[in-house]
């Protein structure tokens, strides 16, 4: 009897009445219902599915799970390609593109698998080697070609029209696999009472039970425990999920691939109160020349693959091995017609295998020939060399535990002699461990594991009703722990197939000192590919072991990270894309401003005008128009976005003049002032102004980007160090809507908008304050200036802001009032030389500023003590200037760094300008700048060098107030 | 990923909270013109490993500023308090 090569008659967990059309690398192909992209791939017979990574050398599917090195494919195409997606890892759909990577210009003719062929040039350590040193620079040269070279997929550029989901779930108890262990935990669990989330990352729970054959035990328990599982309310089973990384507060990120192509994976953040950890283990491949042919796999896949999948994957099969677990492989590959012949390290075995399966004993194999697929297998024993031919190698080299999770959180996984493998070093709190993942590889043991972590688990919650197990039964043979050694010779022999590492890239790293695992692993990459090493990993360790002589213990094993699997940054950017990255924060009169002709600009969270296309077709020509409409008339801003701060309470002005460097203690009731807050160490923190509007409450404004700090530091302050102050603090930003009405015509404007007001200069100066209302809302003005024009600041209740807006508007146009955006609020602070944002930077301290002389000795603020730091007294410290550009036709930029005539133009230079305006006053570019030494320099000439422009533009230092110094204009 | 236990709102995540620092270091009183006191509140920090008192806001709820015992080894959270309580 001979088995045909690819699907079987009969039989596997696939529905053969739901076939399903797919392509790849636009061959269409067809598969069933239930079947992988890689089980559809092997029915069809597609041994050849990749390119490696380095070398280009042909590759095949390996495994039939999450620890796939090979078989990497892109999935879909245009805005939705998603490369480096493992085959093993992905339902079949109907209209499914799978593509090959890595490969030109065809899968089966690569024309740089002639890197192979430089091999000996691309070992480990081959870019610190090339590119380090004088060599440096031609990295630059080379790269291009190294990274088009060698690679995986490759991503798409466009946006990712897919809907992506982040949500938080609560349990009391997590199960992570739904292995024999992980459905014993789940079902006592939930049967205890308590609310399980039971996490797969298969498309169908019961782990190794899923590739027994249908008619075994292990097919039957799991029937049976499904549907007791069914019946359990307080059970959720979740599939196609990936606990792919364990953080602090016991919580899980899972990963959930997408029901259809329309949905991106789903982000889950899983909090549960306790954990249990039964991911099972993976099979170790074999190490020997030319081991990654296609057709080489790991046995237990290729028993997955005949018995859940339909497929047989070969018709004359060598199954090596070092231990039993294999041999249930040979056994059903034979009874599926499959020629066998097992090569098993071992001097013998105590399995019976059934005639016509030849056993040798003692043996290895040596080589492969063929190379786009298998055709001869050389085994060795001590007394002959075989040749036989085959086109389907098993190899199975034990297996090892999967711990990546269980050491996310620091605790190093520790080597077992017993189970020959590395085992959790042990469980945080909360914690537990369950099944072939502590090592436990009889099903009996997996399945009473589970049961007793199960019931811990739901007691530790308060579920402690007691459970009895659900039947035992074993499975496996015991796994024997036979430790594979690894056969080089001839042609290469691959311990990490991804990323291309081979035994000789380890001997190399050993002669060259690099044989600490952690430096071995840097120096090579092996385990660095998207499959994080999880077959090539033991191999690593054993053979670095070996060649260091010491024992596996002693070598240890590198640190697992999150996460376990790869996830798209899609998936974990969730719907927070585009406007929904951040929240937008919009005034009152934001729509008014859309509907007028404003173009828009961010200013932190807040939209705000940036200039009115009406004042000019580009912000430089509306800018210094809107500034000559508030110099010659008047103009409207919006500055709702202040922070605004209510502060009340009998011991509010002892509180404000705590906070503010300059004295507030004394500030008459209707009475505005302008303050200045620092930080604990002396540097300015935000100015703004305190409005006291009745004897025990007053009226705080901070600036738009420091309003969220300002606000926490007064709640710090009075609830950690002065909580005897009796002061309430309340943000009150957005229940006022602000605007700014400044120009020399601004207080017609508030007469006539304002008819029961009296806003005299006698009943309201400068700095002065009077209450009233504007349709039914509080009304507040504040004659404040921030322009250096007469100015009002103009506050009502948020809900009638545009419609005050729209009044003031209609008021002031006779005389040309106009609405200005924040270019020209910054223009016109610069000629007045006020401080703003890029000048209180988080380093510049009051004197830097020139606002030393408003504190004097004062003392008892917040950082009075710290600002006499001695270093802040240097007289060389960069301080507040002003500059003039000296030199007609050009510029000056905001950025420039500041340089000495005839200084060399390198380094930090004196300082740099951090402020900038044309100044239509002064028909010259103005700028405020932090110099060294400051006002100082007086006079002198500096060279302002914007090499991002390659500009250099002689500049003359000034006073920072460029326009009206005694301040005439906003007084009277 | 923390949950912090507000004394006013029940347990909550931490992205609701604003880190305040160390809890444990007294702040001088504001008529301390002591400047070694101030370097000493402004700029010496154990950073121990193990329990940390430390001042958390929850911004994003009732506003109240926290004293909240966190081990830094393994963030486990062993108790909250309103500042204005741990401190009276």
């Amino acid at each position: 009897m001979s088995a045909k090569t690819g699907r079987t008659a009969h039989g596997g967990r696939i529905d053969r009445s739901k076939p399903l059309n797919f392509t790849f690398d636009g061959k269409p192909l067809q598969g069933f219902a239930g079947d992988t992209l890689a089980s559809a791939l092997l029915a069809n017979g597609q041994v050849l599915v990749g390119r490696s990574f380095k070398y280009h050398r042909p590759r095949g599917i390996f495994s039939a799970g999450a620890e796939e090195p090979n078989a990497l494919v892109t999935i879909g195409d245009g805005r939705t390609r998603e490369p480096n997606i493992q085959a093993t890892m992905i339902d079949l759909r109907e209209g499914l593109a799978a593509e090959s990577q890595n490969r030109w210009p065809s899968l089966s003719f690569d024309l740089q698998s002639m890197n192979g062929l430089l091999a000996p040039w691309l070992s480990a350590g081959f870019y610190y080697k090339t590119f380090m040193g004088p060599t440096r620079k031609a990295w630059m040269f080379y790269e291009h070609f190294i990274r088009k070279a060698a690679g995986l997929g490759r991503a798409s550029l466009d946006r990712d029209p897919r809907h992506h989901t982040i949500r938080n779930l609560f349990a009391d108890v997590a199960v992570v696999g739904a292995g024999p262990a992980g459905l014993s935990a789940a079902r006592s669990a939930a049967q205890a009472g308590a609310r399980v989330v039971l996490l797969e990352q298969d498309s169908l729970i019961g782990g190794q039970l899923l590739s027994e054959p249908l008619n075994g035990t292990g097919a039957k328990w799991l029937s049976n425990i499904e549907a007791e599982l069914r019946d359990l309310p307080s059970l959720s089973v979740t599939t196609r999920s990936t606990a792919f990384g364990l953080y602090d507060g016991n919580v899980l990120g899972i990963v959930t691939a997408p029901a259809s192509g329309h949905n991106g994976p789903c982000f889950s953040i899983l909090h549960a109160k306790q954990i249990i950890f039964a991911t099972g283990a993976i099979e170790r491949p074999l190490v020997f020349p030319d081991n990654d042919r296609p057709g080489v796999m790991l046995a237990s896949a290729i028993r997955t693959y005949l018995n859940r999948f339909g497929v047989v994957p070969g018709h004359q099969a060598v199954i090596a091995t070092c231990n039993n677990s294999a041999y249930r492989t040979a056994i059903e590959l034979a009874s599926a017609g499959v020629s066998v012949i097992i090569s098993d390290e071992r001097g013998a075995s105590n399995v019976a295998v059934p005639a016509g399966i030849e056993i040798l004993a003692g043996a290895r194999i040596t080589g492969l020939r063929g190379r786009l697929a298998i055709k001869e297998v050389v085994i060795e024993t001590a007394s002959q060399r075989r040749v036989v031919a085959a086109d389907l190698v098993g190899v199975s080299g034990g297996w090892s535990p999967t711990v990546h999770l269980t050491s996310h959180l620091g605790i190093k996984p520790r080597y077992s002699e017993a189970v020959d493998g590395f085992i959790p070093g042990g469980f945080a709190r909360g914690h537990h461990g369950a099944g072939a993942m502590l090592g436990s590889y009889r099903t009996c043991d997996a399945i009473a594991e589970g049961h007793k972590a199960g019931t811990a688990a739901a007691a530790a919650c308060g579920y402690g009703k007691t459970v009895a197990s659900f039947d035992l039964f074993d499975g496996a043979e015991e796994l024997a722990s036979a430790r594979a050694i690894a056969v080089t010779g001839r042609g290469k022999s691959f311990i990490d197939l991804q990323n291309d590492v081979t035994t000789a890239d380890l001997e190399l790293a050993h002669r060259e000192g690099y044989s600490a695992i952690e430096h071995l692993k840097r120096y090579t990459t092996l385990g660095m590919g998207t499959d994080q090493g999880k077959t090539s990993n033991f191999a690593a360790i054993a053979m670095m072991s070996g060649l260091r002589q010491t024992l596996i213990a002693a070598t240890g094993t590198t640190t697992f990270r999150p996460p376990f699997t790869a996830v798209s940054i899609g998936a974990l950017a969730g719907p927070a894309k585009d406007k929904h990255y951040k929240p937008i924060r919009r005034t009152p009169m934001d729509s008014w401003h859309n509907a007028n002709g404003a173009a828009m600009i961010e200013v932190g969270l807040w939209m705000r005008p940036w200039f009115y296309r009406s004042s000019g077709g580009d912000v430089n020509a509306a800018y210094v128009e809107e500034m000559n409409t508030v110099r010659s008339s008047a103009g409207l801003m919006d500055i709702s976005t202040l922070g605004k701060i209510d502060v009340q309470g009998p011991d509010a002005a002892t509180f404000l003049d705590r906070i503010y460097a300059n004295g507030f203690a004394k500030l008459p009731v209707g009475r505005a002032r302008y303050g200045i807050m620092l930080r604990d160490d002396g540097i300015v923190f935000d100015d703004g102004t305190a409005t006291r509007t009745s004897t025990n409450h007053y009226f705080v404004t901070t600036s738009t980007s420091k309003a969220a700090d300002v606000m926490s530091r007064m709640e710090f302050l009075l609830d950690t160090a002065w909580p005897e102050l009796r002061v309430s603090v309340t943000s009150v930003t957005d229940e006022w809507a602000a605007m700014s009405i400044a120009g020399p015509k601004s207080r017609d404007i508030l007469s006539a908008s304002f008819v029961n007001l009296n806003v005299s200069n006698e009943a309201l100066p400068h700095m002065g304050f009077v209450e009233g209302s504007y349709e039914g809302r509080r009304l507040r003005i504040i004659r404040l200036s921030y322009s250096g024009e007469r100015a009002y600041e103009i506050y009502v209740g948020a809900s009638a802001g545009e419609s005050l807006w729209r009044h003031l508007l209609a008021n002031g146009k006779v005389v040309g009032l106009k609405p200005y955006g924040v270019e020209a609020l910054g223009a016109l602070r610069v000629e007045k030389g006020h401080i703003a944002g890029p000048e209180i930077d988080g380093r510049t301290t009051l004197d830097d500023l020139g606002l030393g002389r408003m504190i004097g000795k004062r003392k008892g603020f917040v950082g009075s003590v710290l600002r006499h730091r001695p270093a802040f007294a240097d007289a060389n410290r960069e301080r507040l200037v002003g500059l003039i550009c000296m030199e007609k036709d050009k510029r000056l930029r905001g950025g420039a760094i500041l340089f000495g005539p005839g200084d060399a133009i390198e380094g930090h230079g004196l300082g740099r300008i951090t402020s900038v305006t044309y100044s239509p006053a002064l028909e010259n570019y103005v700028g405020l700048s932090l110099l060294a030494g400051g006002m100082e320099a007086e006079g002198t000439e500096v060279i302002a060098v914007y090499p991002m422009k390659n500009e250099f533009v002689r500049a003359r230092v000034v006073s920072p107030v460029f326009l009206d110094p005694a301040g005439e204009r906003m007084h009277g | 990923v923390l949950r912090i236990e507000c004394p006013c709102c029940g347990l909550r995540d931490h992205d609701e909270f604003r880190y305040g620092g160390d809890a444990s270091i007294a702040r001088p009183s504001h008529e301390n013109e002591d400047i070694e006191a101030w370097y000493r509140y402004v700029f010496m920090r154990a950073n121990p490993k193990g329990q940390h008192r430390e001042y958390w806001q929850h911004v994003s709820g009732c506003r109240q500023w926290l004293v909240v015992e966190r081990d830094t080894a393994n963030h486990q959270i062993s108790g909250t308090a309103l500042v204005r309580k741990a401190s009276s």
